[in-house]
């Protein structure tokens, strides 16, 4: 690219094109579906085209800071986060039955989102500074580091955000090498603990978890959800109903239809070719994730591009999971397609974060 | 204390985590591996379940009830017909307080407190999710005020439904019987006989008369709207419809004028009539008194009205022509005179002498004749127009029962006429082998005598007396009762008489015949015994009286009607066919506690032979007429 380009255009060298191809594809698909789950509606069309161009923006200027200045972000986006989660804890605003929402005066915000980010940012950041000395007191100094806010979301109670916080925190400690004595044995005593665990769920999570296990128990309640999305994907059958032509989607019968379940509407409309092609683009972002992770030149930039990047799939398995019936219901949007502006900002700014890993190397090195 | 850190193989660790990146992507094939196969599962393997699925929950059949067909008399006078009125219904599931509700309902309309207690019933007889009327034939007024109120009264809807008006009257309520609410009962037969899919959105159902005999006929077939509808059940829009068939309209025999007029000439008396068409076996009237209003039936009774109606000593849900059982008393002695002449037990011409009492031999029990003193000389012709007892306490002795009840019973004593009406009682034709089934005792001589004047055990219905005269006014053809004569297609509008009702012919020989009829036609004439109610008729009629006791008179006592409550005197009876050489119409009435045949039921029955053959209506019930008009 020549030097006396224009400074946008030189800002542009840092997007990684294949990842903002099947960005793209997603975001397309997305716009899509949304049109058809929302009944055409104008307004929700035009500002998921907002939030899309936004997080888009936000993502450019993520790939444009160094990598070695984006770790510097994860102590005080950590801290701010943490001071948050104890403000909501104190004085955090009840909105259907849990404490998640911190009342900014002008916005609500919820600040689990924030921690998404900040808390691999914080361990990347942490195992980048000690390198060079890493020895068993640092994983456990990270392992406090992910249980403290993990235990305080679950508190509010948020289950779904808790455990991709958690998952995020696990894989950095993963991909950071934390002992396999350390993996089987926390997996051994994780599982011992299940009655423990289940005994201090809500009532709410553990008919959460019910229903999973036998929707038609209850048909018209907590149930009627998962009914209604597995009737809605398997009746899309091999190549779906068509765009627009979904009956279960177009006739109300799937509920949060933009949002967390965006993926029954998709999934009827376009059947199981559609539902390939849609994991095969999730699983594409992923290679080539895991291809910037292992070609990335520091301990920091390795880190966040492993981990993001089976993040991603993590919020995907979570979500189509529960929406086709094998995964309690949680509260997780599908990436790049739910429609929600908070949402889509976080995962392009990991995009973003990606982008920045795989273009800084070769700048680094030369 | 702090020890020296060795410096990291940095390769090393770099081929770590190089490894668990491997494991990392394994690990997300996996769940990518495990998504798609759950996704293969569903649409896939299971598509076709889903499918359905989807299909029943976007589309519901909306029933659309047909209109029941109308009942018409021979002349197209309508006795049934429907009309829309606005109800208002109420949905208990749907509301906070019902109490609440009715108290706001009050304040709005008028709501009385018969109306209340016929809600509280039916409200006690269904589910929470049922719609229960409160009150029907709401005016426009009424209607507008609930509209605007609507808001305030969840679980309250005003709808248009279709309901059957009797206009009628009482006197047709035994015939054309009634519909009401489908109840558990109605359900359960429906499904048994799988017609219950018919009866989605029909609230009502034939429950007696010939609104229940010819239900499938009259209900027509349920229509079926197929709707798109969304997850609140809003109906979207149609996606195909069958339409509801009316049912079939009804045409009878029967003469509501005729009817009328036999309703009239009972008075105040109680009790049943028959009028039959000989040859065809078309019932032109039936008549039980008291009657009722059927349209209290019509959408639920309220229970006091119930009860009064139940309860009542007069009996007005009972329908006398076809389950009022009486001892036909000397309208018997016809039918055991032929019994004795196809017998070869008499001839027309013998003679027995009538000292006004029988006795059995070896027994000094005197077995009385009506007429003090007796008869004297008297023939078959002059035993049936003078009504001799001691003449037929012979006959029956000479017969003995089992002779006695085989002949009878071929003129249809002791079995259902097979009237196209529900409920018909079959009588009771006594014999020895009965009684022995029955009562498990011996036949006593003396039960033969009495059962020779129809007195006894012997017990049969108008319906069935009617049935037997006919056969002595067509000459022995055994018919089958038919009240309705005709159906009319809803969609052709041409009326299909029905199929004709079997007809059995019993062989007698018509010389005995003769004589039987020439003794029917002498009680008629001056000498006889309902003379009196033949005067001046411009037609020939054969008939016969008969009195029923209702209480045992003792022996050596007499019968002394100021003696007596009403309730305990005699029944009148009285059957008669005309014109005798060509008949037209036979005739069997009963009148309760009407104490003689000839003074109380014969004249009814000449006011309904007057009608249908002359045109003649009874004077009081012409003036009654300009009276109405005035």
């Amino acid at each position: 690219m020549p030097r006396n380009s224009h400074w946008i255009l030189r800002r542009l060298r840092h997007v990684d094109g294949i990842l903002l191809t099947l960005v793209v594809m997603l975001l397309g698909i997305s716009l899509a579906v949304v049109a058809s789950a929302s009944g055409q509606s104008p307004g929700r069309i035009s500002g998921h085209m907002i939030n899309m161009g936004l997080a888009l923006m936000v993502m450019v200027v993520v790939a444009n800071i160094p990598p070695h200045l984006l770790s510097k972000f994860g102590p005080p986006l950590y801290v701010a986060g943490m001071v948050m989660l104890v403000g909501v804890a104190l004085f955090g605003e009840i909105r259907n039955g849990s404490r998640r929402w911190l009342n900014l005066g002008v916005m609500a915000f919820q600040p689990s989102e924030l921690l998404k980010l900040a808390l691999p940012l914080l361990l990347a950041w942490y195992f980048q500074r000690n390198e060079t000395v890493l020895r068993a007191k640092h994983y456990l100094f990270g392992g406090v580091l992910l249980l403290v806010p993990f235990l305080m979301i679950l508190r509010q109670p948020d289950l779904g955000t808790a455990m991709m916080i958690g998952a995020s925190g696990f894989y950095l400690l993963f991909f950071a090498g934390l002992p396999w004595k350390v993996i089987l044995g926390g997996g051994v005593f994780g599982g011992a603990s299940l009655p423990l665990v289940w005994g201090m769920m809500h009532d709410y999570q553990q008919r959460r978890v019910l229903t999973l296990l036998d929707p038609s128990a209850d048909p018209l309640g907590a149930g009627y959800h998962i009914i209604q999305s597995t009737i809605a994907i398997g009746s899309g059958g091999l190549f779906g109903k068509g765009w627009m032509e979904g009956t279960q989607s177009q006739l109300d019968f799937i509920p949060e239809r933009t949002t967390d379940f965006i993926f029954a509407v998709f999934g009827e409309e376009f059947g199981y070719l559609g539902t390939i092609l849609l994991v095969a683009v999730y699983l594409a972002i992923v290679v080539r994730g895991l291809t910037i992770a292992a070609h990335a030149p520091t301990l920091f930039g390795r880190l966040m591009a492993a981990t993001l990047s089976l993040n991603l799939f993590t919020y995907v398995f979570v979500n189509m999971g529960m929406v086709s019936g094998i995964l309690p219901v949680v509260g997780v949007p599908l990436p790049l397609m739910s429609y929600g502006g908070t949402a889509l900002i976080t995962l392009l700014l990991g995009m973003g974060i990606l982008m920045s890993v795989a273009t800084h190397r070769q700048l680094n090195k030369s | 204390m702090r020890r020296a850190t060795p410096l990291k193989n940095l390769s090393f660790e770099l081929m770590c985590f190089q490894r668990r990146l491997k494991m990392g992507g394994f690990f997300i094939l996996l769940l990518a591996l495990g998504l798609l196969s759950r996704s293969f599962y569903l649409q896939i393997v299971q598509h076709e379940y889903y499918i359905q699925r989807a299909e029943s929950n976007r589309t519901s059949l909306v029933p659309t009830a047909p209109n029941r067909g109308l009942i018409v008399d021979r002349q197209g006078r309508t006795l049934a017909e429907n009309y829309s009125a606005y109800t208002v219904e109420i949905t208990r599931a749907e509301m906070a307080s019902l109490e609440k509700t009715l108290i706001e309902l009050g304040k709005l309309i008028e709501v009385t407190p018969g109306q209340l207690r016929r809600f509280r019933r039916l409200l006690s007889e269904s589910h929470e999710f049922e719609t229960v009327p409160l009150k029907s034939k709401l005016t426009d007024e009424e209607v507008a005020i609930l509209a605007a109120n609507r808001y305030r009264l969840p679980g309250v809807e005003v709808k248009a439904r279709l309901f059957r008006n009797y206009q009628a009257g009482p006197g047709m309520a035994h015939v054309v019987g009634f519909v009401g609410r489908i109840n558990d009962r109605d359900l359960k037969s429906l499904r048994e006989q799988d017609r219950e899919q018919n009866y989605k959105g029909s609230v009502h159902i034939g429950k007696t008369g010939l609104e229940q005999s010819y239900e499938t006929t009259l209900h027509g077939r349920t229509g079926f709207d197929q709707m798109e509808t969304d997850a609140s059940g809003r109906a979207v829009r149609m996606l195909s419809r069958i339409p509801p068939v009316p049912g079939k309209d009804l045409r009878l025999h029967l003469d509501v004028e005729l009817q009328a007029v036999a309703e009239h000439a009972f008075g105040d008396y109680l009790g049943g009539l028959v009028a039959l068409d000989p040859n065809t076996g078309g019932v032109l009237a039936l008549v039980s008194r008291p009657g009722f209003d059927p349209n209290l039936f019509v959408d639920g009774i309220d229970p006091e009205t119930w009860k009064s109606l139940n309860e009542s000593p007069d009996r007005p849900m009972v329908n006398r022509a076809l389950r009022g059982i009486y001892p036909p008393g000397s309208t018997i002695k016809p039918f055991m005179a032929m019994a004795g002449l196809e017998l070869g037990l008499r001839k027309p011409g013998d003679s027995i002498s009538d000292p006004g009492y029988y006795s059995l031999p070896n027994s000094r029990h005197q077995f009385r004749d009506w007429k003090k003193g007796g008869h004297g000389v008297v023939d078959l012709k002059r035993s049936i127009a003078q009504s001799c007892d001691v003449y037929y306490y012979k006959l029956a002795v000479d017969m003995g029962i089992d002779r006695m009840h085989d002949s009878l019973a071929k003129f249809g004593f002791g079995e259902k006429t097979g009237i196209d009406l529900e409920g018909e009682s079959a009588g009771l034709l006594p014999s020895r082998d009965w009684k022995k089934r029955r009562w498990n005792k011996v036949w006593y001589p003396g039960e033969t005598v009495i059962a020779g004047i129809g007195q006894g055990y012997h017990l049969s219905t108008p319906l069935q007396l009617a049935v037997a005269t006919a056969m002595l006014a067509n000459g022995g053809i055994r018919i089958e009762p038919r009240l309705a004569e005709a159906v009319r297609d809803p969609v052709t509008h041409i009326w299909q008489p029905l199929a004709k009702a079997p007809q059995r012919m019993v062989n007698f020989d018509p010389a005995n015949m003769t004589v039987v009829r020439e003794g029917m036609m002498d009680v008629m004439r001056p000498g006889g015994t309902a003379a009196a109610s033949a005067a001046g008729a411009s037609y020939t009629l054969a008939g016969k009286t008969g009195t029923a006791q209702v209480v045992g008179i003792k022996q050596g006592a007499r019968y002394d009607s100021s003696q007596l409550s009403r309730k305990n005197r005699d029944h009148a009876l009285f059957m008669a066919f005309a014109p005798v050489e060509n008949p037209r119409i036979v005739i069997a009435v009963i009148v309760e506690n009407g104490e003689h045949g000839s003074s109380t039921a014969a004249p009814i029955a000449r006011a309904v032979f007057d009608y249908y053959l002359t045109g003649k209506r009874p004077g009081t019930m012409n003036l009654e007429a300009r009276d109405a008009t005035e």
